[in-house]
């Protein structure tokens, strides 16, 4: 069953086209993985899917609800879609407690102390329970980062978008978030995400996307695309990866 | 080193490299004993002067002048040691060790700089108290007459109070609607815009408006066009309403700035959890705007304070009124030299709280993260 569908897509920043038709289904419980050059649209799309850019054409619809375009409930939607950011984004101002705690007390109408358990039940799943009443600026990216996936985790959203969540990370810190995504995958949450970790995306993936400016060029199971692309572009990216020691 | 060329360029390389020599000191050592020596006579002078224009003061007053006098002298010590220093280069030259030579070079200088610097700082001083003591201290007569200080001082401080309660009450307010005038300025998208120009519109007037014209106009004009509630206000709060209104402009570009340089991830990651624009601004972008706010906000608070002076237009008896009154009747301006005083005093230890939240964010900004 189709959970988010994504139609023909389209955006512009200014004359500059960044999306320039993308079509792509995500089923329950399957785990897309967008690959693609820097600059080729893989942000923009996982920000459009959440409303965080306004989209030029097209349509979005989470669970059969249009979700793109005017008169759509965007906090409702955002509810139901959470997203993970390469920047982690934590708000520093606010304990990983708070951080967690923010949306479901606020948006959520949960009361604060079965937030907090919650919180604490996901914060300890990544380890990060014994760090609940410190700020953000005293944990490793690594830390920041699995606080960031509890964050988006703590509305309970159907869909799960992360945008190169290891990035940022120092290659030794990369395999405890990644196996955070991998146990999350396991459990059976619907993920959408970006990334550079070919090896990750291989293991994880149900169905991965070659996104080659503005448009998603190949797509197939990992096996598919990794073993035997068919295109071109796809074939030439794989072995940049490849010869940059990714695979 | 295989490589013959490279092999002849790096022997080649090693001379030809100069050893650095050590600065020259005694130039900078004779200049810097010469002001020194200059500035203190000129210091001595002027004391001499204030001396005895104080007739025959105080046998304590005399020591205290001569205790100044001598600090007056103290930069020559720099000036002298760096001659020192300029011998002990010298010697470390002649053997032929080029490093200490030029540590000694560069303590010498360092050493004639101090010099220089604590020279010219007594002159300043002592350019002050020629002015003080100049025209056979008529200066001194006209600002600083102690029983005309005396004599003033309780009404003037108890009219200052007046000033401290306007302040207070004006900043209290701009706190807030600058604040309203900064989101005003911030709204978003289609339905924002016709706010975001009645902001714009308000910051643009009232930054331009010098106060002293929005005093007179509110204190005058709200009574006489029988503005209701408002003409009934204690001319007091007229003073609050007219400050607030001109500074509640400066506090909204600095709310502004300060909201703005928020990075946009913060909002991202806000949005994204389905917090709203308002909820958003008020639990993730304010809190963390308002940290980085407080030394320009001090600033503008200090201007603020100042120009409490200019609300006796408006009819508010307040100190510098009140010390041009009395001014007025003793025929010398040492009353208002009072209101000079307590403004100072009032507003170092605000000054100071702002250098103390500087360095603290630039410290934080300088930790790498
Ligand atoms: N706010 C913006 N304004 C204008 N152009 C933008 C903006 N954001 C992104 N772009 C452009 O859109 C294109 C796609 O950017 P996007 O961030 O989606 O790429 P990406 O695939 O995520 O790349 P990377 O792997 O480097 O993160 C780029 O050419 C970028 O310059
Ligand atoms: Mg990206």
């Amino acid at each position: 069953m189709t959970f988010l569908q994504i139609r023909d897509v389209h955006k512009a920043y200014g004359d500059a086209d960044v999306l320039k038709g993308v079509s792509l289904d995500v089923a329950k419980h399957e785990v897309v993985c967008l690959i693609g050059a820097s600059g080729s649209g893989k942000s923009t799309l996982l920000r459009c899917i959440n409303a965080l850019e306004p989209i030029s054409g097209g349509e979005i619809r989470v669970d059969g609800d249009v979700v793109s375009g005017q008169g759509v409930d965007v906090n409702r939607l955002r509810r139901n879609v959470g997203i993970v950011f390469q920047s982690y984004n934590l708000f520093p101002h606010m304990t990983v407690l708070r951080n967690v705690t923010l949306a479901p007390t606020m948006v959520g109408g949960v009361p604060k102390a079965q937030a907090t358990e919650h919180a604490l039940a996901l914060l300890e799943r990544v380890g990060m329970k014994d760090k609940a009443d410190c700020y953000p600026e005293s944990l490793s990216g690594g830390q920041q980062q699995r606080v960031a996936i509890v964050r988006a985790l703590a509305t309970n959203p159907q869909v799960l978008l992360l945008d190169e969540i290891t990035a940022a990370l120092d290659p030794e810190l990369v395999g405890d978030v990644l196996a955070i995504v991998r146990e999350l995958a396991q459990d059976g949450l619907t993920m959408l995400l970006a990334t550079h970790e070919m090896g990750f995306a291989r293991d994880v993936a149900s169905q991965v996307c070659f996104l080659d400016d503005g448009t998603i060029l190949e797509r197939g199971t990992a096996a598919e695309i990794f073993e035997d692309p068919q295109e071109e572009r796809t074939r030439q990216f794989l072995a940049r990866v490849l010869t940059a020691g990714r695979l | 080193m295989s490589d013959p060329v490279t092999a002849e360029l790096s022997a080649a390389a090693e001379p030809s490299v100069p050893p650095t020599p050590p600065q020259r000191v005694v130039p900078a050592a004779a200049i810097a004993l010469a002001v020194s020596g200059l500035c203190g006579l000129v210091a001595l002078s002027a004391l001499w002067s204030l001396h005895s224009m104080l007739g025959s003061p105080a046998s304590g007053v005399t020591v205290l002048l001569g205790a100044f006098g001598v600090a007056a002298l103290l930069p020559l010590v720099p000036a002298l040691r760096a001659f020192n220093t300029a011998r002990v280069r010298g010697r470390f030259l002649a053997d032929g060790d080029l490093a200490a030579a030029r540590a000694a070079a560069a303590r010498g200088r360092d050493q004639s700089h101090t010099a220089l610097g604590y020279a010219l700082a007594v002159l300043i001083c002592a350019a002050l108290v020629w002015f003080a003591t100049a025209n056979d201290g008529a200066i001194s007569r006209t600002f600083l007459r102690w029983e005309f200080i005396e004599t003033a001082w309780r009404s003037v401080a108890d009219a200052f109070w007046v000033n401290v309660k306007v302040a207070v009450g004006a900043e209290v307010l701009v706190l807030v609607f600058g604040l309203l005038i900064a989101i005003m300025r911030l709204l978003p998208g289609q339905a924002g815009r016709p706010l975001r120009w009645i902001a714009i519109g308000y910051v643009d007037t009232f930054r331009a408006i010098p106060s002293i014209i929005v005093l007179y106009l509110v204190g005058f004009g709200l009574s006489l066009a029988e503005v209701p509630v408002v003409k009934d206000l204690p001319p007091i709060w007229l003073a609050i309403v007219a400050l607030t209104l001109t500074y509640s402009g400066y506090v909204a570009e600095v709310y502004r700035a300060g909201i703005e340089s928020i990075h946009p991830g913060q909002w991202a990651a806000a949005r994204s959890l389905g917090l709203s624009y308002g909820m958003t601004l008020r639990t993730v972008i304010v809190p963390q705007g308002v940290r980085r706010i407080v030394p320009p906000l001090l600033n503008d608070f200090i201007g603020l304070q100042k120009d409490t002076a200019l609300i006796g237009v408006m009819g508010v008896t307040d100190a510098f009124t009140q010390a041009r009154l009395t001014a007025s009747n003793v025929f010398n301006l040492s009353p208002v030299i009072v209101v000079a005083v307590l403004f100072v005093v009032i507003t170092i230890p605000q000054a100071r709280f702002v250098d103390r939240l500087l360095a603290r964010e630039q410290r934080r900004a300088g930790r790498p993260s």
